[in-house]
């Protein structure tokens, strides 16, 4: 009897546990299947946004106009503004991460690692919004300025400085993992012939743990593309096709508060773009993630 | 065409002969038998530990030295103190000195790098790099700025190693997909490949089965006749083998150094008498 009691208490304990890893599941299902619902219209009665506009003209469109008439729905400008936002921060944020945390696990001694390490990790805990402000008020008239007086307010390059900055601290923590993978008898071969500290760094510790420095970059890639307040607040809310940084741009996030904030009616065609937009971010930053969640797990095989 | 093979065979034996220059000024201290190092009163702290103390030994040109001893007896601290491989651990120092070729490894201002590309270092588990054989025989010829005919360096590399016949059709691949001997074989091949003076053998079979150690075994016998052999071993029976002299150290103190054949048949003291009969250690 009590052996029957101490079964049906374990199961109820497993039962729980297991409801509680569904929620996360049920979330993720429940957002996809809205997100397709508004797009493509699946239960009765509901006409999804592709309904109403082609899917070819929604991706091959170098017009964004959903308010004003006469509307044209192409994604292409949010599109690039996000792409060009992304690709400027890991710009900025490549060269920074790597060399810190090849100076972290490389060259610094262990009490500097033990600064270095949490104040990295505070600049990843500071609000996004804060460095959209940062860039406003310091990034763009300060040091933007200096360069190209006559840059917008709003620029697409303050944007990616800032995003760059932003990502910094995954690209290192990943990249520091990545190096620390490394044997350390590899380290102690290149040195015993004759290798000096840049030469084991950047021939053996860095393509050893090449894969994890991508992966690293992929998902700071696709953090930087998901970034929605500072970059909404640095680059501005015009979207338009353009490949220069110095004008303001909007990117698909940027574009996704823009409707939310605003007074679109609900079940309008202006409020499903957002849907439309939204899938298309996730289908982007899927695919990225996805991508580097293979190099990853490669990676970790390299050395067992 | 023709023009160009010359020219590049000239500059090749231009690069020969200044590299014969030089070594000759450096061996010329070193004949056979004569000492390479000389540790004086040398001492290794790891932090406030002593691993080796005060120890006064030399090392004699184209000689396997054996050094012997308990596990954590400081014979491998002593051996990487050679190549000063100890700098690369945090807290670690030195006191006293070590010369090579009669300068102060340790004086301020001596290189470790240029010091490494004369004394070479193999370590007790095989870590080739994961490239393929050819580049990691290559890797510190290049590094160090060889322009000389790298496919014929990786040959003569590869056979002084007595790998060669193993791997010469597949060059290109993972040396990784070798064997454990013959991934410890490629790394000799490696450390000679630079040619350098003296090779540093920490324990170099002790992941290896008894076939491949036989073979690496015989590899040092053979690689003594053109370089300065330091081995460090805990299996006395590979110390009797293959070593010409032979220290043992204890609680990092040398207690003894001789002729092999003296130490394993009439010590000089009580306690190597203990280890090399099965007492300790």
């Amino acid at each position: 009897m009590r052996r029957l009691g101490l079964r049906l208490r374990e199961r109820g304990i497993e039962l729980s546990l297991l409801a509680c890893a569904l929620v996360t599941i049920l979330v993720t299902a429940g957002i996809i299947f809205v997100l397709l619902d508004e797009c493509f219209g699946l239960t009765p009665g509901k006409v999804g946004f592709f309904q109403a506009v082609s899917i070819s003209e929604f991706l091959t469109g170098t017009e964004w106009k959903p308010m004003i008439e006469p509307r044209s729905f192409g994604v292409l400008p949010l599109v690039s503004g996000t792409l060009m936002v992304a690709f400027g921060a890991l710009l900025v944020a490549l060269p920074i991460g790597l060399a810190t945390s090849i100076f972290l696990s490389e060259y610094a001694p262990p009490w500097l690692r033990q600064i270095f390490k949490p104040v990295l990790e505070l600049l990843a805990g500071v609000p996004t919004v804060v460095y959209g402000y940062f860039a406003l008020t310091f990034i763009t008239p300060y040091l933007i300025r200096g360069i190209f007086p006559d840059v917008q307010i709003f620029n697409a390059l303050s944007a990616a400085v800032v995003v760059g900055i932003m990502i910094v601290p995954t690209v290192c923590s990943l990249c520091d993992d990545a190096f620390r993978a490394v044997p350390r008898s590899l380290r102690e071969a290149a040195y015993g012939l004759a290798a000096t500290k840049l030469e084991v760094s950047t021939r053996v510790v860095l393509p050893a743990a090449l894969s994890g420095v991508i992966a690293a970059v992929l998902l700071a890639f696709s953090r930087a593309i998901g970034e929605t307040m500072a970059v909404a607040l640095a680059a501005g809310m015009t979207p338009h096709l353009s490949l220069n940084p110095l004008t303001s741009i909007q990117t698909m996030t940027g574009y996704i508060v823009q409707v939310v904030g605003g007074d679109a009616p609900a079940g309008s065609l202006e409020y499903q773009t957002i849907f439309a937009v939204g899938l298309s971010l996730f289908a982007m930053t899927f695919i990225v993630n996805v991508v580097a969640q293979r190099i990853f797990a490669r990676f970790r095989e390299a050395y067992e | 065409m023709a023009a160009e093979t010359s020219a590049l065979v000239n500059s090749q034996a231009a690069r020969l002969a200044v590299g014969v220059v030089v070594r000759d000024t450096d061996r010329a201290a070193t004949r056979e038998g004569q000492p390479v190092f000389h540790a004086r009163s040398l001492s290794i702290y790891y932090g406030a530990f002593q691993a080796v103390k005060s120890v006064s030994l030399e090392f004699l040109a184209n000689r396997v030295t054996a050094i012997i001893g308990p596990s954590g007896c400081g014979k491998s601290t002593l051996l990487r103190s050679l190549n000063r491989m100890n700098d690369l651990v945090p807290g670690s120092r030195a006191t006293g000195e070590v010369l090579f070729n009669g300068r102060n490894i340790y004086a301020a201002g001596a290189d470790p790098v240029e010091l490494r590309r004369r004394v070479g270092m193999v370590f007790q588990k095989p870590n080739p790099f994961p490239k393929s054989i050819y580049r990691n025989v290559a890797w510190g010829a290049r590094i160090n700025g060889y322009r000389g005919d790298l496919d014929a360096l990786v040959e003569s590399s590869l056979r002084k190693a007595a790998l060669w016949d193993e791997v010469k059709d597949k060059l290109h691949a993972s040396a990784y997909a070798l064997s454990g001997g013959q991934q410890q074989r490629l790394c000799i091949a490696r450390a000679i490949a630079l040619e350098p003076e003296v090779l540093l053998m920490d324990e170099p079979c002790s992941a290896l089965d008894p076939i491949a150690t036989a073979r690496v075994e015989d590899l040092i016998d053979q690689l003594k006749r053109q370089y300065t052999v330091v081995l460090v071993t805990h299996n006395m029976q590979q110390a009797a083998r293959v070593s010409d002299r032979t220290a043992f150290m204890y609680m990092g103190e040398l207690v003894e150094v001789d002729e092999t054949s003296v130490i394993f048949t009439k010590p000089g003291n009580q306690r190597t008498q203990d280890y090399i009969t099965g007492r300790f250690g």
